[in-house]
């Protein structure tokens, strides 16, 4: 089985005042249709970025795909033109934000906002359209959605607003849905629905997921495979459980004891939440040829500070690159 | 359904929501009367008054009120209500057309310039800084004498020297919208560059152009009743400027003749003003309450 979508050593460089750099070096990855999977990592490791190059979103004049190629259906998308990519986006590949609070037209109905869409890709009619924006949010879950649709969006919460977004994203059933931290604006309780929702959904249509996050709750209750990304680079990638049980590299296994458990009994004794020392290195220090981590890592030695580590493979397409990958 | 359903509360758009503030303001409601009157006036005055309103009816001269002339004679004789609605028609019709060019170069010119940035931003805006520094009446009086005083040509004038400021407004708009996340969005779901433009982020943008091009039409008529004072005007047309410069030699002895017209400008103008400043008050989000 060919994979749906195939990066192969994908660089993204970013213009800054201090020069070039590269803010996705040599990424490469796989995915097939229906499969969902997860990208982790800090703020600023290049998640979004890896969204916005596969979109062709990357912000003008700033950042450009310097090289490698992005296979989507043996279509290179680093090479389409902008034409043939506006049918791409929203019919065949779509993106939910961040932010659903400003993510929706304020000028437009939801209902609009929906039907839009519709009318563009598959060219359906204006009554069709509405009929179907309807159905959607019925989809999405939005309670009384034949009056719901005429809302606009100041009169939405957040979490239902994420919901319309869905909606939008999933209208033309695309073959991938990008959702770039789909909750990260929205309470704990509407997290846990948006996930579920997405999970549900995406079965559904039989749409492949990327999901860009840095909650590992989320990739373990959502994802069965996942990428950790650490400053522009694949970390370490391979099936959820197995990266979860058994981490491959040090980064991976200091985001894992971040997490927080909670106790079965509460007790007075409250355990110091772990973290991951340090922060993440510059842009400047982005194309370097030695383990980006290393300044953060207690495993480090001369060799991580001088070379860039390759991937080791494991069993199960598991595989990560550091040096003491056995070890760790 | 449930009782609960029945009192959601009914969907309303964000310019109804914005025609609700409006209406709260007093003096803006105020200046709409007054301007729909002044309108009204523009439209049915003349068939009331039909005829030429450059016909000598009465001794020159003569003050308001004498020989059932409501508003007395100008020099030549002529019924001052006469000219006073007929002038309605024209200072208001140019009034308008002259903001609709306005708003049609700057909204255009603006857009383009805030959407795409760059060259095309630098090259536009000098263009427009270009049109800002000429000294607005010197460069209309030129165009009007050199391609002659029709009523076109003098809306054409204004419109030409009067839209830097709404290019201005619209070019700053759409770079802070441009930036926003809902325009993102509509890329990634696939929309082109010029419903972009004019579908997503124009409708957004819109209310402050509306505030200006309101203005834009008081002080269009406030301009073109420059001009006419200069005597650069259609002299076969009357308008409320034109009224003013004909009897200005007589500014002494008869000053009814340049009070009344001069009056009208003033009362369509503030009428103009109070609408705009509502407008600006209903359609800018920070001071609406809910």
């Amino acid at each position: 089985m060919t994979a749906l979508l195939k990066v192969e050593n994908l660089r993204i460089e970013l213009t800054t005042r201090d020069g070039v750099a590269p803010v996705i070096d040599d990424l490469s990855f796989e995915m097939n249709a229906g499969e969902t999977m997860s990208f982790v990592g800090e703020s600023g490791c290049g998640k979004s970025m890896t969204a916005l190059g596969i979109m062709g979103l990357l912000p003008e004049k700033v950042g450009r795909v310097a090289s490698g190629t992005i296979l989507f259906d043996g279509e290179d998308l680093t090479r389409v033109s902008d034409a043939r990519m506006r049918e791409i986006r929203g019919n065949d590949i779509s993106m939910i934000f961040q932010e659903p609070m400003t993510s929706l037209n304020p000028v437009y109905t939801v209902g609009e906002q929906i039907a839009e869409v519709l009318r563009r890709h598959q060219g359906l009619g204006q009554r069709a359209a509405w009929e179907k924006a309807i159905a959607l949010l019925d989809a999405v879950r939005i309670p009384n959605p034949r009056s719901r649709v005429a809302d606009y969006p100041h009169q939405m919460s957040g979490g239902q607003r994420q919901r319309v977004m869905i909606a939008i994203a999933l209208a033309c059933e695309p073959k991938i849905l990008i959702a770039d931290e789909p909750t990260t604006a929205l309470d704990v309780t509407v997290q846990a629905q948006i996930f579920d929702l997405l999970r549900d959904l995406g079965r559904e249509t039989g749409t492949a997921i990327i999901l860009i996050t840095h909650d590992m709750g989320a990739v373990a209750e959502m994802a069965e495979r996942m990428i950790v990304m650490y400053a522009g680079r694949k970390a370490e990638e391979g099936p959820v459980d197995q990266v979860i049980n058994h981490p491959r590299h040090p980064y991976t296994k200091g985001l894992i004891s971040c997490v927080p458990h909670l106790m079965a009994n509460l007790s007075e004794e409250r355990p110091e939440l772990t973290e991951v020392g340090g922060i993440v290195p510059g842009l400047r220090e982005f194309g370097r040829d030695a383990c980006l981590f290393a300044s953060r890592c207690d495993m480090v030695n001369d060799k991580c500070r001088n070379a860039r580590p390759p991937e080791v493979a494991f069993k199960g397409n598991q595989a990560s690159a550091c040096w003491f990958a056995e070890k760790v | 359904m449930s009782v609960e359903d029945e009192k959601i509360e009914k969907a309303r758009s964000p310019f109804s929501e914005a025609f609700e503030m409006f209406r709260r303001n007093h003096a803006a409601v105020a200046g709409l009367i007054m301007l729909i009157l002044i309108i009204l006036a523009g439209i049915f005055g003349p068939m009331v008054y039909a005829g030429d309103p450059f016909e000598m009816v009465w001794a020159p001269f003569s003050p308001p009120g004498q020989e059932g002339y409501l508003l007395g004679t100008d020099y030549l004789g002529r019924d001052l209500v006469s000219m006073l609605l007929h002038g309605a028609r024209v200072s208001i019709a140019i009034g308008l057309s002259a903001a609709l060019i306005t708003v049609l170069i700057g909204i255009t010119v603006g857009a383009v310039a805030g959407f795409y940035g760059g060259l095309v931003e630098e090259a536009l805006m000098r263009f427009t800084e270009f049109f800002q520094v000429l000294p607005t009446l010197l460069f209309s009086m030129v165009i009007v004498a050199l391609f002659g005083a029709s009523l076109p040509m003098i809306t054409f004038a204004i419109g030409v020297v009067s839209w830097p400021a709404v290019a201005r407004i619209t070019r700053a708009e759409f770079l802070r919208i441009r930036e926003l996340e809902y325009v993102t969005a509509s890329r990634a779901s696939g929309v082109s560059n010029g419903k972009l433009i004019f579908g997503v982020i124009l409708p957004n943008a819109l209310p402050p152009i509306i505030v200006q091009a309101a203005l834009m039409v008081g002080s269009a008529i406030l301009f073109e009743a420059g001009l006419s004072f200069l005597g650069l005007t259609d002299p076969n047309v009357v308008s409320w400027g034109q009224i003013i410069g004909s009897n200005r030699q007589y500014i002494l002895d008869a000053s009814y003749t340049v009070t009344i017209p001069g009056v009208a400008i003033f009362v369509t103008v503030l009428a103009i003003s109070l609408v705009g400043d509502g407008l600006n008050d209903a359609l800018n989000p920070k001071l609406r309450q809910r």
